[in-house]
């Protein structure tokens, strides 16, 4: 999952649907992220390259709406609702996670037990 | 002496009785026990400082003066071994050609200081006396003063570099000062002759031409002393080795800094530096580890099944060292826990000790000048005052001086000499156990301590040829020896990077988590 610059990107992802639970005027998606280009990426514990930039979920509260479409903790956020995730401050990723008008975010994740399936499942 | 013999033909007697084992167990544990009841057994003395104990010549010395003295008596517990008298009968010969030698050098010197002395004097008198030259002008008798001045600074200069005390013996010559006395030598003759050829012979007029003659010949000589100067003080002043100095008894190892020196001047330095930051040697710290070595190899014999006994071929040893070496040896055990035990002895003896030595000081203070006039009655000079407070510290100082095997290096007088020194100057009795409480520098004991004064140094090079990287040479005396190595400091590369004191700056290293 490291990235080379001026290569595209390639990754074996997981299409998962989360519809947002309504809670007193909040609409929650039921996990944590961490991450972003404008943190360090050190100090991320699910980064398997530690200069990995990216939005990692960090947190999946249980019985959440996240923890029920199959996000598991770990997972590098792709992709939300066609936006990028790959070069995003932590900000402006939770800005496009949390918009007030969708109710059903469409993420792209991946992980690295995916990566291993398919190439097992070549072989 | 008396214990050690009747110890000896005590053991002869009883090796036949089969209770003697333990009776002879009984009496060594008893005597090696630093036990707390009174210490009434004449301990046998521990190894002389120097040689080895073949007690032939020894006297008594009477080491219970922890309990004994209510009384100064004055006798002082000096006790002559055999090699004491060798020694210093190898002195005295060897002192009559130091002195030769010594006295040769200085007279050579006077000599030639002399000589330096009375040229240029003998310069400006001989034309008067021998015909009549010019009269002085003022030029002239400008120089003259001049002349009269550097003549004082060379005089000073000469005095001060070669005329000096000698305070080692070298074995070879020194290099650098004879070749510059040649020097001096050399530029005095050549001066003379030219005189001589020159202007006695041609009866020169030219006083001033004289006179000028002079100075420049105190001038030349003058400049022989710079380079002295540079030669012999200067020089080896620049750090260029750092040499280790190692003893060979106990391993203590020390670091010094020397300049471009000859391997004698070398091992002089490194002597005067011994003197002051080695601890003493002291043999009877060595005991521990010679026992243990002698009790490795005791338990083997070899037995020769085939041939004639006493035929210790090559093979039977290196047998004997691979037996060794395989046997389950238990004596690191033994070390380990001895060493605890002693530490732990001597930790409770020194408490003992601190207190005891507390409690002495306080029996004493000092009166001050109004207090003396008004009681005269039991004033006490330091030296009194120092014997009054001893007995009550003596047996504690003693014991712990008997644990960390020092007793020898300290007599009865010059312990109250020095408590006499501590209260003098009014110093606290932290200050007055510092001496005792760990071994000092040779310095700090009597004369006795550093009669070694003749070192022998055994080196592979010249002792002339200067220090090289890599040298090593052995300084001997009688009871140990230095081992010497030299490494070259090496070529230090120092280049310079400057930091803008603006570009300094810093940023938050961010990990925040948000939950969605």
């Amino acid at each position: 999952m490291s990235f080379i610059p001026g290569q595209p990107v390639t990754a074996v992802v997981q299409r998962i649907e989360i519809c947002k639970l309504r809670q007193c005027d909040n609409l929650i998606l039921g996990f944590s992220i961490g991450g972003g280009i404008d943190q360090d990426p050190g100090q991320n514990p699910f980064s398997e390259d530690k200069t990995d930039k990216g939005i990692y979920v960090t947190r999946v509260s249980k019985g959440g709406p996240a923890e029920a479409a199959g996000l598991m903790i770990g997972d590098k956020i792709m992709q939300v609702n066609g936006w990028d995730m790959t070069m995003v401050t932590h900000d402006q990723a939770r800005k496009r996670l949390t918009k007030k008008n969708e109710d059903v975010v469409r993420l792209l994740v991946t992980r690295k037990s995916l990566e291993d399936a398919v190439r097992n499942a070549m072989v | 002496m008396w214990s050690v013999t009747s110890h000896l033909v005590y053991t002869f007697f009883t090796s036949h009785v089969p209770g003697a084992e333990r009776s002879r167990h009984k009496s060594r544990s008893k005597d090696g026990s630093r036990s707390e009841k009174s210490v009434t057994i004449n301990a046998p003395p521990a190894e002389p400082l120097l040689g080895d104990s073949s007690v032939r010549g020894e006297e008594v010395q009477d080491d219970n003066w922890g309990e004994t003295t209510t009384a100064v008596t004055g006798t002082s517990e000096h006790s002559l071994s055999q090699d004491d008298i060798v020694r210093i009968t190898k002195d005295m010969e060897d002192s009559v050609g130091l002195d030769c030698r010594r006295y040769a050098a200085l007279t050579v010197s006077a000599v030639l200081g002399l000589l330096v002395l009375l040229t240029p004097i003998a310069f400006l008198v001989l034309p008067h006396v021998l015909w009549r030259p010019q009269d002085c002008d003022t030029a002239c008798q400008g120089l003259l003063i001049s002349l009269a001045f550097k003549l004082l600074i060379l005089l000073l200069a000469v005095w001060a570099l070669f005329l000096r005390p000698q305070r080692a013996r070298l074995p070879r010559v020194f290099v650098f000062r004879a070749l510059l006395m040649l020097l001096m030598l050399l530029v005095v003759v050549s001066y003379w002759l030219f005189y001589a050829v020159r202007i006695i012979q041609s009866q020169d007029k030219n006083y001033h031409g004289i006179v000028q003659y002079a100075v420049s010949l105190v001038d030349a000589l003058l400049f022989i002393q710079y380079l002295a100067i540079v030669l012999l003080e200067l020089r080896h002043l620049q750090a260029t080795f750092s040499v280790r100095v190692t003893r060979s008894t106990d391993g203590e190892t020390r670091h010094y800094s020397l300049g471009q020196l000859s391997i004698q001047r070398a091992a002089l330095a490194v002597l005067e530096n011994y003197y002051r930051d080695f601890a003493v040697h002291n043999p009877a710290l060595l005991m521990a580890a010679k026992s243990r070595a002698a009790k490795h190899l005791a338990g083997l014999k070899v037995y020769n099944v085939d041939g004639p006994a006493n035929n210790t071929t090559p093979s039977q040893s290196r047998a004997m060292i691979a037996a060794a070496a395989r046997r389950r040896d238990t004596s690191h055990n033994e070390l380990y826990y001895e060493e605890m035990d002693q530490e732990r002895r001597v930790r409770k003896r020194k408490a003992r000790l601190v207190v005891a030595v507390e409690e002495a000081f306080t029996h004493i203070k000092r009166m001050q000048e109004e207090e003396q006039k008004k009681t005269p009655g039991e004033v006490m000079d330091p030296r009194e005052a120092a014997q009054a407070i001893f007995p009550s510290m003596a047996r504690a100082l003693q014991k712990y001086l008997r644990t960390t095997r020092q007793q020898h290096c300290h007599t009865m007088e010059s312990i109250q000499q020095h408590l006499a020194f501590c209260i003098t100057n009014n110093m606290t009795p932290k200050a007055f156990l510092e001496s005792y409480l760990s071994p000092g520098p040779t310095l700090q004991y009597a004369r006795e301590h550093w009669l070694a004064r003749h070192w022998t140094l055994v080196s592979e090079d010249s002792v002339t040829s200067g220090l090289k990287d890599g040298s090593v040479f052995l300084l001997k005396c009688i009871d140990f020896s230095l081992v010497v190595t030299t490494r070259r400091i090496s070529f230090i590369k120092l280049s310079e990077e400057f930091i803008d004191p603006k570009s300094h700056k810093f940023v938050l290293r961010l990990q925040s988590e948000t939950s969605v």
